[in-house]
């Protein structure tokens, strides 16, 4: 376990390197998506179209941000539960190329076979930090689907965005493991 | 009888709604310092460091502690001698948390239908719970509730035979199932007796109580306290990193039930214990 620091796109040795209970610090351009652009984005590969935008290589923070005060890029910007986009997940990673993820709880079965079979990783940022988490975002904008509100796909800049690794390449898991470590009889 | 305006509990409410989510009560950030002493984890005790400074920001800046900014549920204790002035109280409710989710910058997250409906773009309508009690005052709660944290929430129709082991053992297991779904260092409420829906008013209410003030009735407490022990064996901790903390507290209420029945409801609530009161 140690501190990483990772700029999107990832690539496989990027991913490679992170390991289950790292503190990773992401700067660059991550992209904001929950429940219902998760629904778009799987419909459009569905029926073979292009997306709004490239997700190779890229990072998906399950977010919907509360509305920005004036002078603000964003509102408070706290991870969702990631287990709401399980199956939306593995097609995407497959299909697309998307490299990381970042939320909070566990994910399926299916989603950890994806992440190692594509060399992808799953990362946790602190639930109900939202006001601090948004210090590290310095921009946001809308690249598709405003109409959904909150839920909207966002562009995000963000400098040293705090993350831990949960589920790596390797088929390690954070979660399961920090239990069995802490659990008392 | 006494008169109460409308436009005072719009504007009591479109407060609260705001204070509720940019103030965490000193009672949660108390627990919170103590839990920070008490985790043995390195990655748990980060998280709560990360929870409290969280906590000072969102006072600070004003800014919601959490983006998920809840269903606005709106508790009324409305006394019998009050007369409400002006509309209709329901409307004056929804009204205010309309002014207070907009005015406050706080995330819109009501969808108008449940079957994947538009977003009513206000955070309307509240869930009201109104108790119609003694006096000539009005007493308006708002306690936003997260979806993460309620979505890991159970209700169980037990059978009178469980008894009190069979209690413990739904509250850990919905506990366990939840796991770091929910932001650990979660609030347990917990409902039993009554029935189907009263046992999960009581887990709600029982969330509205000053964190770790123990039930006043000797054998709840101790219930209470075996529970929040068990509960922090299980290993999960703040956010489920792994930890001794993954509750702060449990609270129960308990309600008179039929012979057959013994309805346990199990409402989860994350460390954001948000509710904020005012009388009228």
């Amino acid at each position: 376990m140690a501190d990483k620091y990772v700029s999107p796109p990832l690539t496989d040795a990027d991913v490679e390197g992170l390991v289950a209970g790292d503190q990773v610090y992401i700067t660059g351009v991550i992209y904001a998506a929950r429940d219902s652009a998760h629904k778009k984005l799987v419909e459009l590969l569905n029926r073979g179209e292009e997306l709004p935008v490239d997700l190779r290589g890229q990072i998906i923070y399950y977010v919907g941000p509360s509305p920005a005060k004036p002078g603000r890029p964003i509102g408070s910007a706290g991870p969702t539960t990631s287990g709401r986009m399980d199956p939306y997940t593995p097609g995407l990673i497959a299909e697309t190329g998307l490299k990381g993820m970042i939320g909070k709880g566990s994910r399926s079965a299916a989603v950890k076979e994806a992440i190692i079979k594509h060399k992808a990783v799953y990362l946790a940022a602190v639930g109900g930090a939202g006001a601090l988490i948004a210090r590290s975002i310095k921009k946001a904008e809308v690249v598709a689907y405003p109409e959904l509100g909150p839920e909207a796909l966002q562009r995000l800049e963000v400098e040293n965005l705090p993350a831990i690794v949960v589920n790596d390449c390797h088929g390690a898991d954070l979660y399961e493991g920090g239990m069995r470590k802490y659990a008392l009889p | 009888m006494r008169t109460i305006t409308s436009d005072a509990v719009i504007e009591a409410v479109a407060s609260l709604c705001q204070e509720a989510n940019f103030y965490l009560g000193d009672d949660v950030k108390e627990v919170l310092q103590k839990s920070l002493e008490e985790e043995v984890s390195p990655p748990g005790r980060d998280v709560i460091k990360q929870i409290l400074a969280n906590v000072e920001i969102a006072a600070g800046e004003q800014v919601p502690m959490c983006q998920d900014t809840g269903v606005a549920v709106v508790f009324l204790d409305l006394g019998q001698d009050v007369h409400v002035e002006g509309g209709y109280l329901y409307d004056a409710v929804n009204e205010g948390v309309r002014r207070g989710y907009t005015e406050g910058y706080l995330r819109k997250s009501m969808l108008g239908h449940p079957l994947g409906g538009k977003n009513t773009g206000d955070n309307t309508p509240a869930v009201i719970h109104t108790r119609i009690v003694p006096g000539d005052k009005l007493t308006i709660t708002v306690a936003p509730k997260g979806g993460g944290s309620e979505n890991m929430s159970a209700v169980g129709m037990l059978t009178p035979a469980a008894g009190a082991e069979g209690v413990k053992k739904f509250v850990l297991e919905t506990v366990k199932k939840a796991g770091p779904n929910p932001c650990p260092p979660i609030v347990v409420g917990v409902g039993i007796g009554g029935n189907f829906e009263k046992a999960a008013l009581l887990a709600k209410e029982a969330l509205l109580r000053p964190l770790r003030q123990p039930s006043p009735q000797p054998d709840i407490a101790e219930m209470e306290q075996e529970l929040l022990t068990e509960i922090n064996k299980l290993g999960i901790g703040p956010q489920g990193f792994g930890g001794r903390i993954t509750a702060l507290a449990v609270h129960i209420e308990i309600f008179p039930c039929h012979i057959a029945s013994l309805p346990v409801a199990v409402n989860i609530n994350c460390h954001a214990a948000r509710h904020r009161s005012v009388t009228l």
